[in-house]
């Protein structure tokens, strides 16, 4: 999986292969946000100012980024609660996600929905979804709409590796391979599914990946440690799907640094195995990445100091930011706006 | 105007709005070449045509889940599961999702669709295949639930789905598909959240729902020949939007109020309203409201048993003598 610079130009090795040096910045960037992010929503529980429940990406930024980076606008996402990632990568400002975490008024449902339920339909970001297995179904019906209407877009499914044992993955899989609709499976493959490792509760090695044939679909099992591997499965994917190939189901190996939500310390996880990980840390890997294109440490320095610089203002705003009005407790539960179930 | 069966409405009322308009799609097992398991959907396939009408495998959670898909980026799909009990394995979708989504999202996105059911008892088909689960949906935030009691109501109430803005729960009920009415030629539009007054009476109000009704009317036609008693009978057609006007209005002309459900007894919908009507016209009622229900047990196969478990014509009028005269 270890990737090859190619077509070296310029002196630099490879900065114009297939991904080329403007991506590159971008999903760096982004990565690095998403880290950022998750790691200031982290600090913002212990300092009381996140309320409820919060389940993080943090390790498990090369997926989102990687993803995001290979749709194109009009594309849809379908995230689950572990959302947050998925949710900015789609380009949604971080205020407005943090603002949502934090409950407030300028969060992106005005703290209607909360930390799981991230959504921003002009983003494509079409909802997260806290029943495991739900948007599965609910992303086919949306490809199941491009495909009548002729509409060229792309719906992507995001999840864990526990969703692969939740009867919806499987109505889903088949529906989508019987229909060949034009829709994308992921499943972040965390190697947990709550606090439970996954290889004991599964009857396959690779949860996603191994049950891909029952559906007559390719095996793939890809690095999700690596964006740019990330980037090409994915890119692959859309591209067969907006050909009209079907579906696709691609299990990314990653990790997650944190516990399953806010309320998991993970102490289950086997001594050392979080460093292992870490060692193969995404951003880490990126930013080797850049170096081996001959993109300069200063490049990559004003990246993140311009990402910290967003998110300090972002964190400010949020924490000036209004509680939502009470009047906003009973509106669009109907389409007329309000809540009348009678005359 | 020309008789029609309950079941043939359903399948002119669906073509009706798929023939208005092309972002009506509808989905079930079975639903296409074989035109439902109750025949209640023939002919669609033949008239739309298989990228609008569409078979799917048993896979009731990948069928909501689509519909609500659909629904949200565009679509207005007809979705079908086959017996109302089958929403025990897709509850999800309708409790949690298309539900819900409207709100959690702020009002971003929208879920314009209607699912279909056989629901109700009579077929001798036991606990899994009999029940009427009115109640299960009626007290979910977010959902419209409507049940017709006649072919005309079949078309008029789905249309009025159909083109509704929020996800609808449309219950037929399954011992009323063979049943006939005078429906009218053309496009027929009704509104949900109205009830009728199918009777009209001066000495009690008796509410009732889809195959409720006509026993309810035949119990009512039983009680004035024999005991002289005039009940007026109101066909509660929609539990959410709910008519409460009508029933209000009704109460305070008669001021005895009885509901006939078919549901089981306990939160039944005869409940709420008892509740709404005690709240809100106590000082009408002239003796305590009664609910005449299925008892709480799961219905069973056996003819004989199933049929003293539902409100018949006989229970019916002798609770409402009963209670009028004591």
């Amino acid at each position: 999986m270890q990737d090859k610079p190619t077509n070296p130009t310029d002196g630099r090795p490879g900065i114009n292969d297939d991904i080329g040096e403007q991506l590159r910045l971008r999903m760096y960037r982004m990565q690095f946000e998403l880290r950022e992010a998750e790691q200031r929503a982290f600090d913002l529980f212990l300092q009381n100012l996140v309320k409820g429940t919060s389940h993080l990406s943090l390790g498990q930024e090369a997926v989102a980024t990687g993803f995001a980076a290979a749709m194109k606008p009009g594309d849809l996402s379908f995230c689950t609660y572990r959302g947050h990632a998925h949710t900015l990568a789609r380009g949604v400002p971080v205020e407005k996600v943090l603002g949502e975490l934090m409950q407030r008024d300028n969060g992106l449902m005005r703290g209607k929905g909360g930390s799981m339920h991230l959504t921003s339909a002009e983003h494509g970001v079409m909802g997260s979804y806290a029943i495991i297995g739900a948007h599965l179904p609910i992303a086919c019906g949306a490809a199941w709409r491009a495909q009548y209407k002729g509409d060229k877009d792309v719906s992507v499914c995001f999840f864990g590796d526990g969703t692969t044992n939740i009867g919806a993955f499987h109505e889903a899989l088949n529906f989508a391979a019987v229909w060949k609709l034009p829709v994308i499976f992921v499943c972040e493959n965390n190697l947990y599914m709550e606090y439970t490792p996954i290889g004991d509760v599964t009857a396959v090695a690779h949860p996603a990946a191994d049950r891909a044939a029952s559906y007559g679909l390719e095996r793939i099992l890809i690095d999700g440690n690596d964006a740019d591997v990330v980037y090409r499965a994915a890119a692959s994917a859309y591209e067969k799907a907006r050909a009209g190939g079907g579906p696709s189901l691609i299990e990314c190996l990653t990790y997650r640094y944190s516990g399953h939500s806010r309320a998991d310390p993970a102490k289950y996880r086997p001594e050392g195995e979080l460093e292992r990980w870490k060692e193969r840390d995404p951003i880490k890997i990126y930013r080797e990445r850049l170096k081996q294109f001959g993109i300069g440490d200063q490049v990559v320095l004003d990246i993140e100091t311009q990402v910290r610089r967003e998110l300090d203002e972002a964190t400010e705003k949020c924490k000036a930011a209004a509680m939502p009005p009470l009047d906003i407790l009973s509106t669009d539960v109907y389409a007329d706006g309000g809540f009348a179930w009678r005359n | 105007m020309a008789e029609l069966t309950y079941r043939d409405a359903v399948a002119r009322g669906i073509a009706q709005e798929m023939a208005r308009d092309p972002d009506v799609v509808f989905l079930g097992e079975d639903v296409a070449k074989a035109g439902g398991v109750f025949k209640a959907t023939v002919g669609l396939l033949e008239q739309f045509g298989p990228v609008r009408v569409r078979d799917t495998p048993i896979s009731e959670q990948a069928i909501l889940g689509a519909a609500m898909g659909a629904a949200m980026t565009g679509l207005k799909p007809i979705a079908e599961i086959m017996f109302s009990d089958f929403f025990a394995v897709c509850f999800d979708y309708i409790a949690n999702e298309f539900a819900k989504s409207r709100y959690m999202s702020n009002g971003q996105l929208k879920c314009p669709l209607v699912v279909r059911t056989g629901n109700g008892a009579g077929s001798r088909f036991g606990a899994q295949h009999s029940q009427s689960v009115e109640n299960w949906c009626m007290m979910i935030p977010g959902l419209k639930v409507v049940a017709p009691s006649t072919p005309r109501d079949v078309i008029g109430l789905l249309a009025a789905a159909v083109r509704d803005p929020d996800p609808v729960i449309f219950l037929e009920h399954k011992s009323l598909y063979p049943t006939k009415g005078e429906v009218p030629e053309g496009e027929i539009v009704d509104a949900l959240g109205s009830a009728r007054i199918v009777r009209r009476g001066k000495d009690a109000t008796i509410l009732a729902l889809a195959l409720m009704v006509p026993r309810a009317l035949e119990a009512a036609e039983t009680l004035k020949v024999q005991h002289g008693i005039d009940c007026e009978v109101i066909d509660v057609r929609s539990l959410v939007p709910l008519d409460t006007q009508t029933i209000l209005g009704s109460v305070g002309r008669t001021h005895r109020l009885f509901t006939v459900e078919e549901n089981p007894r306990l939160c039944g919908w005869g409940a709420e309203i008892v509740s709404i009507v005690a709240d809100e016209a106590f000082y009408e009622l002239d003796g305590p409201p009664v609910r005449i229900t299925t008892p709480h047990i799961p219905l069973p196969a056996a003819d004989i048993l199933e049929d003293m478990a539902l409100p018949t014509v006989p229970r019916i009028a002798e609770r409402v003598r009963k209670s009028l005269q004591s």
